[in-house]
């Protein structure tokens, strides 16, 4: 008997006793189909501008930066401003997300954009988040074509831009959303909630900040478009 | 890893007898109850929040068969591979034969407790493949050649002193005159370091907080990002699971993810949290490009419909070790094994029998701050007391215990002689301490080797207890 046969043959066994076996793949089936939601938090629920301010003042919390920009044509610019005040070189790493591609780079001409999946030697990297959530100050970011995740973690500082309508109350909100772009049952291969810059608290319950993923989070909010 | 369990009197000696180990623990002590305790008050909702993860976790492991063949097929239809060990054997081949088949030489590991329960690590070296740990803690044990003491955090016992000494001794490429003598260096030092691991592993193995039956998703939780690094780096991403890590639902990762970080850190999301489904798709830049998911069985199935099943839903926060005046004062190494405090003291038994483990369940004054901060409301004192119950039955404890409890018993059911003997027993004690503490007293070296021993006041608990009840009697005519 295999292994996989052996391990369910056992929790079979001790699990038959309250119901038999069909009623139980039916209730698991219908359970897994409707995806109940338990209990959210009100923290979240607030009218859109209360909500955004909410995701601004979590995600600084974390130890985050937060900037706001009134349309995504500014984005550029805050990007190679972001850069100049930490004195760092004109380059950012960047997939070929349409969102971002979208965006006037050429306002910024000293700025170096470099395309595909982040090295190792990479200073900063720029995202595009599909969403925002209020209740903890998370940015949700998608694996694809055009979004290399190594471009979320190799880079020491990571910029993210989000729109503010996409900026929910919670995860709740960011799964069913997940859902209807995939379809129901279906994942991009990776989903990565991000909240504040790496850090680490095991030397002595010290917390430091900068681990092995990016030192430092900036996120751009974009209020217009 | 080797089982110290049986020594468990013995280590306990040892801990207590050791400063630098308790001058660490007073680290335990005051951040996570304080963290844990903000965090938990800042969520109105955070006790219904646990109600219903407790609820989650119960409807999984009453359906637990059909959860995980759910969540295999999902996997599958992702391109991704699922395998069941039923042993830590099994589990260990499983995952050699993964890494034979790339040539693998060296495998990145992101933190896993099971790892530790299969004794990966060994295993792996002895056949060829260097194994390097990647959480900063981890990575600290692994090269002192230890073991974590902690679920959440492996490197709590130790002092910042002594990793410098082993970064010293270990990364002899570095000059020798660095300044090391601040945490943060030694953080930026390890970096370093590991970063050139990530990109060297053929293969990278991480844990998994949580397995999502409705889309074949593995979940890992950090706050470092080496977990990350570890899985879209390599070709071959392994995830390392037991098989009660299953939800049913993304909507139910929600409520567990929110009771997590709260219990575990006092975040209330940990920094990375990472939904990983099958390997790279058609035209994806990076990312693994096999996914694999290792079953872990290893004595699990065997606890559902038993009076233990309940202790399947511990979601490995650490809250229950953090809030625990006996790990407090011994630490985790003491427990002898993989999962230390009260989760590893039901635990451990369960996995490698109460023979072996028969002290732990007795490692535990009752206080039950246990079970009042577990997120997923594990009754972890009632398990214990099973545990002892069926020690006690199995004759496997020691024979002064027995006789003792024997003694006991004879007098408790006899309750004048009982009375008789305490009201002998109590003056004479007091006499011997006088109105203060006991440094020693026989037959109790254990308890006044460590601490002092209380001088009982007077009068015994059915004296005082009589009086009151007169009092209020009087009080009321
Ligand atoms: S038993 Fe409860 S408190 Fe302890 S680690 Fe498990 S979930 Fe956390």
């Amino acid at each position: 008997m295999s292994g996989r046969e052996a391990i369910l043959n056992r929790l079979r066994v001790a699990l038959r006793e309250g119901k038999d076996d069909a009623t139980r793949e039916q209730a698991v089936q219908a359970r897994i189909a409707a995806a109940p939601r338990g209990v959210v938090p009100m923290r979240g629920r607030l009218p859109d501008d209360d909500r955004v301010t909410l995701f601004c003042a979590m995600a600084q919390k974390v130890s985050a930066t937060v900037e706001r920009v009134g349309s995504s044509a500014n984005v550029p610019g805050a990007v190679a401003a972001y850069l100049r005040q930490r004195n760092l070189p004109a380059r950012v790493r960047m997939g070929a997300d349409a969102r971002l591609g979208a965006m006037p780079w050429n306002t910024e001409p000293s700025l170096e954009i470099d395309s595909g999946r982040a090295q190792d030697e990479d200073l900063a990297g720029v995202s595009h988040a599909i969403a925002g959530i209020a209740e903890t100050g998370t940015v949700v970011l998608h694996s694809g074509q055009d979004n290399p995740t190594t471009v979320n973690f190799l880079p020491e500082h990571h910029l993210v831009v989000v729109r503010a309508k996409d900026i929910v109350g919670d995860l709740e909100t960011v799964f069913d959303q997940v859902r209807q772009t995939f379809g129901k049952g279906h994942m991009p291969r990776t989903l990565n909630f991000i909240t504040g810059p790496s850090r680490s608290a095991d030397i002595e319950q010290t917390l430091l900040l900068g681990a092995h993923g990016p030192r430092a989070l900036h996120v751009i909010v974009v209020d217009g478009d | 890893m080797e089982i110290r369990s049986p020594a468990f009197k013995e280590n306990a000696r040892a801990a207590l007898d050791d400063p630098q180990l308790r001058h660490a623990l007073e680290h335990v002590k005051s951040g996570f109850i304080v963290k844990r305790a903000m965090a938990a008050e800042a969520l109105p909702e955070f006790e219904k929040l646990r109600d219903s993860s407790k609820a989650i976790k119960d409807e999984t492991l009453a359906n637990l068969d059909k959860y995980l063949e759910a969540y295999e097929t999902k996997v599958t239809e992702s391109g991704g591979h699922v395998h069941w060990a039923e042993s830590a054997a099994d589990a260990r081949d499983i995952i050699l034969k993964i890494c034979q088949s790339v040539g693998a030489r060296t495998v990145t590991k992101g933190k896993s407790m099971i790892s530790e329960e299969i004794e990966l690590n060994d295993f792996l070296e002895g056949n060829g493949v260097q194994p390097v740990e990647t959480d900063l803690g981890e990575y600290i044990i692994q090269l002192r050649g230890e073991h974590p003491s902690h679920i959440i955090a492996p490197a709590v016992h130790l002092a910042r002193s002594q990793v410098e000494a082993d970064f010293r001794r270990v990364h002899t490429h570095l000059p020798v005159d660095r300044d090391l003598t601040e945490p943060v260096t030694l953080l930026s030092e390890a970096r370093k370091v590991l970063r050139a691991k990530y990109f060297q592993a053929d293969v990278g193995i991480t844990g998994a907080n949580f397995l999502v039956a409705e889309t074949g998703t593995s979940v890992i939780v950090t706050n470092e990002g080496n977990g990350d690094l570890t899985q879209i780096l390599p070709k071959v991403h392994i995830v390392l699971a037991s098989i009660e890590k299953i939800v049913p639902t993304l909507s139910d990762l929600s409520q567990v993810l929110r009771v997590l970080a709260r219990s575990a850190t006092g975040q209330d999301m940990s920094v990375y949290t990472t939904l990983s489904t099958g390997p790279r798709r058609a035209g994806d830049p990076d990312g693994p490009e096999q996914y694999h998911v290792v079953l872990l069985d290893n004595g699990r199935s065997s606890m559902i419909g038993t009076e233990f099943q309940e202790m399947l839903r511990c979601i490995r926060c650490g809250a229950c070790m953090n809030h625990c005046p006996v790990y407090h004062a011994v630490g985790g190494h003491t427990y002898g094994w993989v999962y230390p405090g009260p989760m590893g003291s039901v635990l451990t038994p369960s996995l490698i029998g109460v023979d072996k483990a028969g002290h732990l369940p007795n490692a535990s004054t009752f206080c039950g701050r246990c079970e009042a901060v577990c997120p997923v409301r594990i009754p972890l004192p009632k398990m214990m007391r099973h545990w002892r119950e069926r020690e006690f039955s199995r004759r496997l404890n020691p024979a002064t215990q027995r006789y003792g409890l024997k003694a006991w018993a004879f007098f408790a059911r006899r309750p004048r002689l009982y009375r008789l003997a305490t009201s002998i027993g109590i003056p004479v004690l007091s006499l011997f301490g006088g109105r203060g503490r006991f440094k020693s007293l026989p037959l109790a070296g254990g308890w006044t080797r460590h601490r002092d021993m209380p001088a009982p006041e007077g009068r015994t608990f059915m004296q005082e207890w009589k009086q009151r009840e007169a009092q209020k009697q009087g009080a009321r005519i």
